[in-house]
């Protein structure tokens, strides 16, 4: 997930080739207040013209304490983007408002209810806190995603490379989203330079539960990509869970080993999600499963 | 018809964008200027993509300037859509967004 800034033409012109799996045009905080109404034309007039590939659009709109936000759902509703990502997001309530207006839009536009779905950023205490509630506020939502820098100014602390200061927040979004069956995404590292601590902060992130992480620089995707992606060591393993679970099987067997140790229930789900992965983001995974 | 009232400017001056500046017009009809870093070989297409713009958004008298870096279409008819906006509104967009 790459954010791009909303009212420059030639980073979103180029989002595409930039190797995200995802790109968030970003109405918010990349945008100067005097120019939301530019960069929300430029987004429009590139999501109605612009051919982004196979690229997933997520659009970030402004919090629903601003001006701006029932213009931006009207405006980039009717041209499809796969996700709204709202920002500051801090109850359900939050939630149901932004839901009615996409109900709203949706039904005028004759796009099918509930096509569009949300990312809610969560950056505010009140948001971590409300984690669970939010991330099962709405069937739009399909992840739930840390926002980081916004955070930690709620919470007063600085904000820093080793990341103990949002350790707590990370925790709590993972186990509300895992408990409500959505994804989770972890805050971008802001260091565009030091890639040594972005590999670092990128595999914390991961042996956490992170399905992904976002970033702010195309310097980060290749790095990004590589840590979330599963290796061909964790693919091949997830395949011999799969042809172990077979032959046991065929063999009428009840319990089932691999390599001496017995498969349960949770090393089976680790094998389809890596599987399930690997097959997302089009990595060949052979035909014999 | 959409009346011009005032002069509004939309765009930068970086690369792959276009800057448009808009004013009313004191006779009838569009008189459009183009300073491009590519207008050897995009003058026509530029100049078509405005005057198609202006004529979908129904204005009719005004005068058009435009500073191009080497903007997509879709970019330049984003920036005069902005521009013709701002140029109708009556209210200003800026102290809007500084809430």
């Amino acid at each position: 997930m790459m954010f791009l800034p909303g009212n420059n033409p030639n980073l979103i012109m180029n989002g595409a080739l930039l190797g995200a799996d995802s790109i968030i045009l970003d109405l918010e905080d990349a945008v100067a207040p005097d120019q939301k109404d530019a960069a929300r034309d430029l987004v429009k007039s590139a999501l109605e013209n612009f051919d982004f590939g196979n690229c997933e659009i997520i659009v970030r709109i402004n919090s629903l304490d601003t001006p701006f936000w029932e213009e931006d759902i009207e405006q980039i509703l009717p041209l499809l983007p796969d996700i709204i990502m709202p920002t500051k997001v801090s109850d359900k309530a939050y939630i149901h408002e932004l839901t009615a207006k996409m109900d709203e839009v949706e039904a005028k536009n004759n796009i099918p209810a509930g096509k569009i779905k949300i990312i809610p950023l969560l950056e505010t205490a009140l948001g971590i806190e409300n984690a669970f509630e939010i991330a099962t506020a709405s069937k739009r939502i399909e992840a739930i995603y840390l926002g980081a820098e916004d955070l930690t100014a709620d919470l007063r602390c600085k904000r820093t490379k080793e990341g103990a200061e949002i350790l707590y927040a990370r925790g709590r979004l993972i186990c509300a989203a895992r408990a409500a069956g959505i994804e989770a995404y972890d805050t971008p590292f802001t260091d565009v330079e030091d890639l040594e601590g972005l590999e670092r902060d990128a595999n914390f992130a991961k042996a956490l539960g992170f399905t992904g992480k976002a970033v702010i620089s195309p310097r980060h995707v290749e790095i990004v990509n590589k840590i979330f992606s599963p290796t061909m060591a964790e693919i091949e393993h997830a395949k011999d869970v799969y042809r172990a679970i077979k032959e046991a099987k065929a063999q009428g067997k009840g319990a089932i080993s691999l390599n001496g140790k017995m498969i349960d229930a949770p090393i089976v789900m680790r094998a389809k999600i890596i599987l399930d992965n690997a097959i997302a983001i089009g990595l060949d995974i052979g035909d014999d499963e | 018809m959409t009346k011009i009232i005032k002069p509004a400017v939309s765009g930068t001056l970086e690369s792959s964008d276009i800057m448009v500046t808009i004013e009313p017009n004191g006779e009838p009809g569009l008189k459009i200027k183009i300073k491009s870093s590519v207008d050897m070989y995009y003058h026509e297409a530029i100049l078509n993509t405005i005057k198609n713009t202006l004529e979908e958004l129904e204005v009719k008298d005004a005068n058009i300037s435009v500073v191009d870096k080497g903007a997509l279409d879709c970019t330049i008819r984003a920036r005069v859509i902005t521009a013709v906006r701002r140029a109708q509104a009556q209210d200003d967009n800026a102290a809007k967004g500084a809430n």
